[in-house]
């Protein structure tokens, strides 16, 4: 799992980044908590072939990458 | 690898250039149709906090842009107040953010806007601005971060943009309080109206599209994410066509340009300072006004830092001075000792920022 809540640009995308070269998970939860950070990491999910949903949990989102 | 380009952001960089020249054809100074590091320099002017004479403007663009982003993340609940991320040193990094972008005359939107007025000491900049992008995105890549910001009272989220209004209630009610040029810079301006309701909307399109120079060339470097940087690119098409259009293009040239100088070293620094400064805070100076107005206190204190690096800069001779003709002889401006001096000490708090805020482990692995 990736937490990064609070974290500003690009600082979401590094981290995951970082994990999916480190481990190329098959399965990645993200939490984040601004829309900008959602598109963000989805933009760079779908770059890297992952179907992303999102479950807008009010204050926050989880965002669940699949391979 | 397929990476979408938002429509939004092409919208938002067309929007922005139109802007520009509408604002320039109205009477903003040439080639600063929208130029943050400018307009915040002209409102700590108007606001005494420096006494250059020559930019002393409450400019209603600032109002405008961050109040824009504040009514649209409103309407798509996006405002959300949230702070707590090392906000004394963003502070220092506004500051000196603001420095880099005076030395060189001008923030990455105007040093876009410039390279479409066909100025080339602009692109002297936008190789400075590339290094230092390079540089901040190297210790991000460390893992440099300002850590985590939190949720606050709402009304922290409101500080900035209910203080602009204010401030912009005084200049049109009581305006013997604040200064205003009569010559230079600070003395040509759009009409109050028209300046405010067109940042108003780009304030909103850039909110939308979150709209960052910084961001584009920081993006396509790290991700091969080309999404802002596309809104960079139409800007500066936009700029460069309308100035093609309206007559005011006469080719590329670094000679004599307006608000510019040709002292290239510093324009380089100048813009190393602002790029690598900018990737530090997560954006670039509009962002960081379009981050304030959807209640980011963080983003708000760094353009307090902002407002200081701009009054600093003026107090103790550190902006640049423009190039000039007196008397019928060339002179290519350039800065001063001080101003040479404060970009150096910039570089050094830039680079122990950068290396004190690496994760414990990379900071021992050197």
């Amino acid at each position: 799992m990736v937490d990064a809540r609070g974290l500003s640009c690009p600082l979401p995308v590094v981290m995951v980044q970082k994990e999916v070269k480190a481990n190329a998970p098959k399965e990645l939860e993200v939490k984040v908590d601004s829309m900008v950070c959602v598109e963000n990491v989805k933009r760079y999910a779908a770059s890297q072939g992952y179907a992303v949903s999102v479950k807008d949990e009010g204050d926050e989102f989880t965002m669940m990458l699949t391979k | 690898m397929t990476k979408r380009i938002n429509p939004l952001v092409l919208i938002a960089g067309f929007a922005v250039g139109v802007a520009a020249l509408v604002l320039t054809a109205l009477g903003n100074p040439a080639n600063m149709g929208f130029c943050i590091a400018c307009f915040v320099r002209d409102i700590a002017g108007a606001t005494k906090l420096h006494t250059a004479a020559p930019v002393q403007y409450f400019r209603p663009e600032i109002v405008g842009l961050v109040l824009g982003s504040t009514i649209m993340s409103l309407a798509t609940k996006e405002f959300k107040a949230r702070a707590g991320s090392a906000p004394a040193t963003r502070f220092v990094l506004g500051a000196f953010v603001m420095i880099g972008a005076l030395v060189f005359l001008g923030c990455p939107l105007r040093m876009v806007i410039r390279m479409g007025g066909g100025d080339l000491n602009a692109f002297v900049g936008l190789a400075g601005f590339f290094i230092g992008i390079l540089l901040g995105v190297f210790f991000l890549k460390k893992g440099f971060s300002l850590k985590r910001s939190y949720t606050v009272a709402t009304v922290e989220g409101y500080t900035l943009p209910a203080t602009l209004v204010v401030l912009f209630i005084l200049v049109l009610a009581v305006p013997a309080l604040f200064a205003f040029s009569e010559s230079g810079p600070g003395s040509k301006h759009a009409p109050v109206i028209a300046s405010l309701l067109i940042a108003l909307v780009v304030g909103a399109l850039c909110q939308r599209s979150r709209m960052c120079m910084v961001g584009g060339m920081r993006d396509a470097v790290m991700f091969r994410d080309f999404n802002l940087l596309s809104g960079f690119g139409v800007i500066f098409v936009t700029v460069l066509l309308g100035n093609i259009i309206l007559g005011n293009f006469k080719g590329f040239s670094a000679y004599l340009q307006p608000i510019a100088h040709a002292s290239q070293l510093w324009n380089l620094l100048g813009m190393v300072l602002v790029g690598w400064g900018s990737v530090l805070l997560g954006g670039c100076p509009l962002r960081q006004l379009i981050l304030a107005g959807e209640g980011n206190g963080d983003s708000a204190v760094t353009v307090l830092g902002m407002l200081v690096g701009a009054a600093f800069a003026h107090n103790f001779k550190l902006a640049g001075s423009a190039a000039a003709l007196n008397d019928g002889v060339y002179s290519p401006g350039g800065i001063g000792t001080t101003g040479k001096v404060a970009v150096i000490l910039g570089f050094a708090v830039l680079l122990v920022i950068s290396l004190l805020n690496l994760p414990k482990e990379a900071k021992q692995n050197g």
